[in-house]
């Protein structure tokens, strides 16, 4: 009898022919938890997926980590798309993934996208209702819970930055069921009595479930409503909650919110100790100035010759009455020669001139020059004139 | 404390920074200037004592029924 055996590589071609040709193992959906997960420097990822009773061998190829929405670790419950298949030099199964889901938080993502939608459609994240945090608050208002290192943190940056803050601890519940309510209503009590300038609202970080108080609608409405600002700081950097987008500002983390909170006492001593300087440098600078001025004027001409000025009047003056004398002098120079011309001009149409040429004046003894011979009757006296004397006639 | 406490410290320096602006500006006469600075000088030291004579107090809130004690943290 002849034996005739297949090539281990033919058995494992075989079965991966025989995998590969299931249309069900081509696109199967499984849950478990990981385990053995290496991120290899390659991009890959390579992991066990297990439960109870039995384990699978999982790769997640570079191509598709990128559309992971979280960071895959060991203990986690995961639900996971992909195809089995085998490979043939190990002469292994496998699942080669194509997506991967925290398990469980699939209908999370799905509120925390719908709720995150709505509320910006409301109006909630709008940077227009965004309250600037007081550079100075006098006391600060943190809602976190009272132990555990995020208080602490808060506390340490908060007096480095200013040994002398002052710090208002609300304790609040930060995860499981009914913290969202209880949240909102610290906020509400902080408002209520006005009991700090700024809140912070912090939270260590977690897994999307921890976080998830921070992402309830009514802290989302609590936060909105607040008259005092708020800065949220949920989780690790890379985490962000519905509060952090409602929140008047966000920090990264509780010591952030912290140092975005607490002025640095020093920074502010710097601050007033310049001005104290400017203060002073620009007095100095006034004084010196006004000195400078007050030289200049001393060793104005007026200082120096006081009497300058005076003379300069005394030579105004002198020139003033010099004027008028000479207008004085010119007026009378003037008036002579006018009367001169006038008398001249008398002389000439004196009749005296005319009856010195022959001519004689005429007059009754009235006086009155008869010059018609209709003035005249018979027997009239009258008086001629002559150049050198007169006459009286009788007409005949 | 007394007076310094109702300074906001906010507004202070805003106006610490207006006084220098003015001063600087060297349009005002001497006896504004003198006082100018003063007021200067004055709302600074009131501004760096409120600094150091603030105490440090880290309080925890506690709700009751009649509103919210305050009690000393640690």
């Amino acid at each position: 009898m002849e034996y005739n055996p297949i090539t281990v590589t033919d058995l494992n071609r075989y079965i991966k022919n025989k995998v590969d040709n299931d249309e069900y193992l081509n696109n199967v959906l499984v849950k478990g938890e990981i385990s053995n997960f290496k991120h290899h420097y390659t991009g890959h990822m390579y992991f066990t997926l297990k439960d109870e009773n039995s384990l699978i061998k999982c790769i997640m190829f570079k191509t598709y980590t990128p559309n992971l929405k979280f960071v895959p670790k060991d203990g986690m419950k995961v639900m996971i798309l992909g195809t089995v298949s085998v490979f043939e030099r190990d002469g292994v199964y496998q699942i080669y993934c194509k997506a991967m889901q925290e398990d469980g938080m699939g209908s999370l993502y799905t509120a925390y996208e719908e709720l995150k939608n709505k509320l910006e459609k409301q109006g909630l994240f709008d940077a227009k209702y965004k309250k600037p945090i007081p550079k100075f608050p006098k006391s600060i208002g943190v809602l976190s819970a009272s132990t555990g290192s995020v208080i602490r943190d808060i506390i340490n940056v908060s007096t480095r930055r200013n040994p002398n803050c002052y710090i208002k601890l609300l304790p609040v519940p930060v995860q499981g069921k009914g913290a969202g309510e209880k949240i909102a209503e610290a906020i509400k009590i902080m408002n209520q009595y006005k009991l700090a300038d700024v809140i912070i609202l912090a939270r260590g970080g977690g897994s999307l479930e921890d976080l998830w108080p921070f992402n309830e609608e009514v802290v989302a409405h609590a936060i909105f409503e607040s008259e005092l600002p708020i800065i949220s700081a949920v989780g690790h950097e890379t985490d962000f909650t519905i509060a952090d987008f409602v929140a008047d500002l966000r920090a990264p983390t509780p010591s952030a919110a912290a140092e975005l909170a607490v002025p640095n006492v020093n920074d502010l001593l710097l601050d007033l100790e310049k001005y104290d300087n400017r203060f002073k440098n620009s007095l100095k600078k006034k004084i010196e100035l006004m000195r400078l001025r007050y030289e200049k004027c001393m060793t104005s001409r007026v200082f120096k010759e006081p009497l300058q000025k005076i003379n300069e009047r005394y030579i105004s003056i002198d020139m003033k009455v010099k004027q008028i004398q000479n207008l004085i002098t010119n007026k009378l120079k003037d008036d002579k020669t006018k009367m001169i011309e006038l008398i001249t001009k008398l002389d000439t149409l004196s009749p005296l001139k005319t009856l010195a040429r022959g001519y004689c004046l005429t007059t009754n003894c009235e006086g009155k020059i008869i010059n018609s011979v209709k003035g005249v009757k018979k027997d009239d006296e009258l008086i001629i004139r002559f150049q050198d004397g007169s006459s009286n006639v009788k007409v005949i | 404390m007394g007076k310094e406490e109702n300074i906001n410290f906010e507004e202070a320096m805003k106006k610490l920074e207006e006084i220098a602006t003015e001063l600087e500006k060297n349009d005002l006469d001497l006896d504004s200037s003198v006082s100018k600075f003063e007021e200067g000088m004055k709302l600074s030291k009131q501004c760096s004592q409120m600094l150091e004579d603030a105490e440090k107090r880290i309080s925890i809130l506690l709700k009751t029924d009649d509103g919210v004690v305050e009690e000393n943290f640690e």
